[in-house]
């Protein structure tokens, strides 16, 4: 506690970011540190468990201590413990969650353990003060692709979600399959700049006329088809156009579905939340198709969208307020359901 | 033993077929490119199997369990792993021993972890958009799924 506010120091490590921050009153960040692990999983062309849970484990306590230097303020200041508890990768969540009990049982302080999916969509009350619910939320991250409503702070349903592959997993290997580094998200953003993105007519499975669910593996394997049909004919492949071509399929299914649901469920505030809605293609898109439609968007920068314990303390100050700690034998899960 | 799969269809006839054949302890191991068709098949033996929890691709999870069918379904997917020493750190030897059944997707990346008595399905792009080759080794009946 600081001049009367609540000081939380949160924690997530479910995939390949080591990160720490400190919020006051759970909407305020007054440090976000994030140490990336990106450049040690490119060599594999994706994150490798070990490798990720030995480099949490070398992280961790360094990258906490900064966030709270960063914040300018020390063990004794904080009031909470906030945590991601699930899902992603069960060696690398139990670091955050082992060191997060370790201070919570050294400080005396209480713990509360976070969904990492509920948390993304936390990340949109950070810069947006008068934010509130109910509103439409689109998860889309190398794992998920989530259209979820959330009716209050601790309050979600989920409307639709990915059939086979998640919006990030078809970057990730549409880009491999092009010859494009990991992550595939930037590297296909780099490489559409230039690109037509009409230039080849990749599928949109929007599925059936009711439906809330995606599917972007047809698209994944018409990029493959694509590419085999044009080398089998020995024709060269012009990579802007194709990265273009399957950015803008992928791109204008989440915003048609993102709409669908919104005229559904009669929501009129719409925000995005995960690494993918950093891809400044979907952002453009989905800023124009909500202006059209009169729906209030909510973009979080993108430092916020990609994995990062400031919106883990967020999500875990809602928690806290409304249902209180957790106890200190709170586990890791890795397919924990939202 | 090869086969072409005309389509989607007879992709998923195969894992209905090896669902019948599943007892505890068989291990499927799918071999393919991307888009070949490896969680298509996974989905409609889990759909043989009785499970009706939707399964989806494990490359981020890289393990998924699926319960409420006849038999566990242990879904792995060794794409991002660096190699066997990974996914022996994964405990993958309690899933192959255990009272279930194992899917490893990109089991070449493991190829060395894989029980003898694996089913080894390997998957390839056929001539057109929607044909793929599929040929199988391992347990004789299993091959009878063909």
């Amino acid at each position: 506690m600081k001049d009367g506010h609540l000081l939380t120091l949160a924690m997530e490590t479910s995939c390949d970011e080591t990160a720490a921050a400190v919020l006051r009153d759970g909407r305020t960040a007054l440090s976000n540190v994030v140490s990336s692990q990106i450049d040690v999983h490119r060599a594999f062309g994706g994150v490798v468990p070990e490798i990720a849970s030995r480099c949490h484990l070398e992280r961790i306590n360094a990258v906490a201590d900064r966030a709270l230097a960063d914040a300018g303020i020390g063990f004794g200041d904080v009031d909470l413990i906030g945590v991601t508890q699930g899902p992603g990768l069960v060696g690398a969540l139990l670091i955050g969650l082992a060191t997060a009990k370790a201070y919570a049982l050294a400080l005396g302080k209480p713990i509360v353990g976070v969904h990492h999916i509920k948390a993304h969509i936390c990340a949109a009350y950070i810069e947006h003060a008068s934010l509130a619910p109910p509103f439409l939320a689109l998860v889309v991250s190398g794992g998920h692709t989530d259209l979820v409503r959330v009716s209050g702070y601790n309050a979600y349903t989920v409307l639709g979600r990915t059939r086979d592959d998640a919006a990030g997993e078809a970057f990730d290997k549409a880009a491999r399959a092009l010859g494009l580094p990991y992550p595939g998200g930037p590297a296909i953003d780099d490489a559409a700049q230039n690109g037509d993105a009409r230039a080849v007519a990749f599928k949109r499975a929007l599925l059936e006329k009711d439906s809330l669910d995606f599917s972007f593996s047809g698209v994944k394997t018409g990029v493959l088809n694509y590419l085999n049909t044009e080398r089998q004919a020995g024709r060269a492949v012009k990579v802007a156009d194709v990265a273009a071509s399957f950015r803008e399929s992928v791109v204008e299914v989440l915003v048609a579905k993102t709409l669908r649901a919104a005229e559904m469920h009669g929501e009129t505030q719409v925000v995005m939340a995960g690494g993918v809605a950093a891809n400044s293609r979907l952002r453009a898109a989905m800023d124009e198709a909500c202006r059209a439609k009169g729906l209030r968007l909510y973009r979080p920068s993108p430092a916020l969208c990609t994995d990062n314990a400031a919106m883990v303390g967020t999500a875990a100050y809602f928690k806290y307020a409304e249902e209180g700690a957790d106890d200190l034998d709170l586990d890791a899960f890795p397919n924990l359901p939202l | 033993m090869e086969r072409l799969l005309r389509n989607e269809n007879e992709t998923e006839a195969l894992g209905l077929a090896l669902a019948a054949k599943a007892r505890p302890g068989t291990v499927i191991a799918l071999i393919g490119d991307l888009g070949t068709g490896k969680t298509t098949l996974t989905k409609a033996l889990a759909a043989g199997l009785g499970i009706a929890e939707r399964v989806t691709s494990p490359t981020f999870a890289i393990i998924k369990e699926y319960a409420g069918g006849r038999l566990p379904l242990y879904h792995f997917d060794a794409y991002r792993l660096g190699g066997a020493e990974e996914m022996y750190a994964l405990g993958f030897e309690e899933y192959f021993c255990g009272d279930g059944v194992t899917v490893v997707e990109w089991a070449n990346l493991v190829e060395e972890l894989l029980p003898e008595d694996a089913i080894v399905v390997e998957l390839a792009y056929g001539q057109s958009a929607d044909e793929r080759l599929v040929r199988m080794k391992g347990a004789c009946d299993a091959s009878a799924a063909l």
